[in-house]
């Protein structure tokens, strides 16, 4: 490990980045400013064998041309969207990620933000604290949660967490996926349209490819209507979010509530003027649990690679 | 009697995909033993209610009248009051019982009766309903709100994003992962067993305490509830309201849950030593706290509004469209069973 070099592409966790200086050879691309970044790697590029990215910062094709001798991307995530994944197939280049170490975090703030939504948590605390109760009186009724219908986009390890979780609240589960599931029993709809139609809370937990990317546009927001709710734990792209917006604003789609958007940490500010929106800065795996676990996988990954062992969690 | 703030329900949007309610009973002109009913209605928290209440019986708001003249206007109408329709804000107290030498019969709009004199009504042979059963889920579904909401730190975190702390300051801090932990219940009645039904899908160890072992679950059983609050995580209260249950969550309590331990409390003010959960939470005696209810509604100590660890709602459990609908039609199903003489649909006494 000692002579592996590691590029960590952004400083995700004190924790992997201590891990990593101690045992590996690290290199910090942050430490270089933007417009040095070529330099910075055609400068390190002959030590450079890993590269540690995570949902923000990945390994794009720019980045592996200039490290001829990267062998492995180790991502500090599940979702590998941010991975030029045909570039790394090309080149032989490993790529590894951390599933399940954060299916149950992101499974449970979707539920939790299906709640918070329809129940508006959020705002009826934001009430209580501006001393609204007090002053006039109490606060308006909300939406049930138990027993709506939850679609979820998507049926992976994180969708089947959400599912599992829906059902103790009695929610019909259905879902849309590339394809049928046969060891569930969830109805399955073909399209993402049939899905918004059929369900009132819509939950995107599918990876981000190009053809998902927005999966979730006008049709379907209209589609999912007044009353409905969209939960988009997956990724900011997944969503059209101008029409987003223009729907939520306009009433055409009920309620949403966002983990995830376009252009992270930049977010439209009509959001926040609604009451009808829950807003979280890209959470979905960010407890303390969860984080030191996908770093002991990203470590672990990285010595199985060194020591020439079977990968933990390979993609590619 | 106390005196209480009279508050207006702000209408929201619809919940029921049906938008137009169609009300309890299918007849088109009330029963006549409705007609003649004198309802007493303490508290204006249900328009619906209140509405066919007033198309359907002989309907006293005892809002109206501001407190100081409750006495004379229950002697002005007593003659004629024969039901109380109470709420969790304003019940049917000893006071107000003997004011009423008429009443047959207390139906309370709530499933908690701590604001009913319950031994009063057994002395004068008061009939008592309430409304268990539809707002179950609703209370349990919010115990899970909150649970994940204060571990996962939602509320606070949708406060920094519209800031925009995200943007200037970075990404927001860890919080705590809310599957796997185990979660406490105190009181294991229909609400107790709907939320640990809820958490054991996001694989948490459940356990509870109550007044004595329940014998058709798995849980683990604690007999004191200073014990439970030592072995789990996150404390939930979910019992009535009693003398014996007053302050049951006490400084003992809190220390055993300790600085990592959060409190979500959907049951009553009173269960909590409110004072004594503050300066455990200032202190950092206590992890977190969701509450949903206050000694002294709608006063909440202020000092909670500066911290980050807690989620404060007000009294929302069963504010939704559907369940205060469906508590409304049972309270009037309630009168209209005594009305008729037919067997009461949810008695208590």
């Amino acid at each position: 490990m000692e002579s592996l070099g590691v590029l960590l592409t952004l400083p995700m966790n004190p924790y992997l980045e201590a891990e990593l200086h101690r045992r590996c050879h690290l290199f910090r691309l942050w430490e270089s400013p933007p417009a040095h970044r070529k330099d910075f790697l055609q400068a390190n590029a002959p030590s450079i064998r890993a590269v540690v990215g995570n949902a923000t910062v990945g390994a794009d094709a720019e980045t592996i041309d200039a490290l001829p001798r990267l062998e492995i991307v180790a991502s500090y995530s599940v979702g590998l969207d941010k991975v030029d994944l045909a570039r790394c197939r090309e080149r032989g280049i490993r790529v590894t990620y951390t599933p399940d170490v954060l299916t149950d975090d992101a499974a449970d703030l979707a539920i939790g933000l299906s709640i918070a939504t329809l129940r508006r948590l959020c705002e009826a605390d934001r009430y209580v604290r501006a001393g609204s109760w007090k002053a006039k009186g109490d606060y308006k009724l909300t939406s049930r949660f138990s027993g709506k219908t939850v679609g979820i986009l998507g049926l992976g390890r994180i969708g089947l967490a959400v599912a599992k979780r829906a059902e103790a609240f009695g929610c019909p589960i259905c879902y849309h996926s590339r394809t049928k599931n046969p060891n569930v029993n969830y109805k399955y709809f073909h399209s993402v349209l049939e899905l918004a139609g059929n369900c009132d809370v819509l939950i995107v937990a599918c990876p981000l490819t190009k053809e998902t990317h927005h999966i979730i546009n006008h049709e379907v927001i209209n589609t999912l209507g007044p009353k409905g709710v969209l939960v988009n734990i997956g990724r900011g792209p997944h969503v059209d979010e101008p029409e987003l917006i223009s729907a939520l604003v306009e009433g055409r789609l009920g309620a949403a509530a966002l983990d995830v958007y376009e252009h992270e940490p930049d977010i439209p500010e009509e959001l926040f003027r609604l009451e009808n929106v829950v807003l979280t800065p890209h959470v979905g795996s960010a407890t303390w649990e969860t984080r030191k676990a996908m770093a002991d996988l990203v470590l672990g990954n990285l010595e199985a690679h060194v020591l020439n062992k079977p990968l933990l969690t390979p993609f590619l | 009697m106390k005196p209480t703030k009279c508050r207006v329900e702000e209408r929201g949007t619809e919940d029921d995909r049906n938008p137009n309610p169609k009300p309890f009973s299918s007849l088109t002109t009330p029963p006549p033993a409705m007609e003649s009913l004198g309802v007493l209605l303490t508290f204006p928290a249900n328009s619906y209610l209140e509405e066919e209440l007033s198309k359907r019986c002989k309907l006293f708001r005892l809002w109206e009248t501001p407190p100081e003249n409750w006495r004379q206007f229950l002697r002005a109408n007593a003659g004629s009051i024969r039901a109380l329709v109470g709420t969790s804000t304003v019940g049917a107290d000893a006071e107000m019982i003997d004011a009423l030498p008429a009443l047959e019969i207390v139906a309370s709009c709530s499933v908690g009766l701590d604001k009913v004199d319950l031994a009063k009504c057994r002395e004068r042979r008061i009939r008592v309903t309430n409304t268990p059963d539809v707002l179950t889920d609703d209370v349990a579904d919010l115990a899970i709100g909150l649970a994940i909401a204060t571990m996962r730190r939602i509320c606070e975190a949708d406060r920094y994003v519209r800031s925009g702390a995200w943007n200037a300051k970075g990404d927001y801090k860890l919080t705590s992962k809310f599957s796997g932990k185990t979660i406490g219940i105190i009181g294991l009645g229909r609400i107790g067993l709907a939320i640990a039904k809820r958490a054991e899908a996001f694989d948490c160890p459940i356990s509870y305490y109550s007044r004595s072992e329940k014998p058709h679950t798995n849980y683990k059983y604690y007999s004191s509830v200073v014990d439970l609050a030592a072995n789990c995580h996150i404390l939930i209260v979910a019992c009535a309201l009693t003398e014996e249950t007053r302050h049951i969550v006490n400084r003992e309590v809190m220390d055993a849950l300790g600085p990592k331990g959060v409190l979500v409390n959907i049951g009553r003010g009173p269960h909590v030593d409110e004072a004594e959960l503050v300066s455990a939470l200032i202190e950092g005696r206590l992890g977190g706290a969701a509450l949903d209810v206050f000694e002294h509604e709608p006063h909440v100590p202020e000092q909670l509004f500066g911290l980050e660890n807690v989620v404060l709602v007000p009294h929302v459990g069963t504010a939704t469209w559907g369940t205060r609908k469906e508590m409304a039609d049972l309270v009037l199903g309630n009168l209209e069973a005594h009305a008729t003489n037919k067997p009461l649909l949810t008695p208590v006494l």
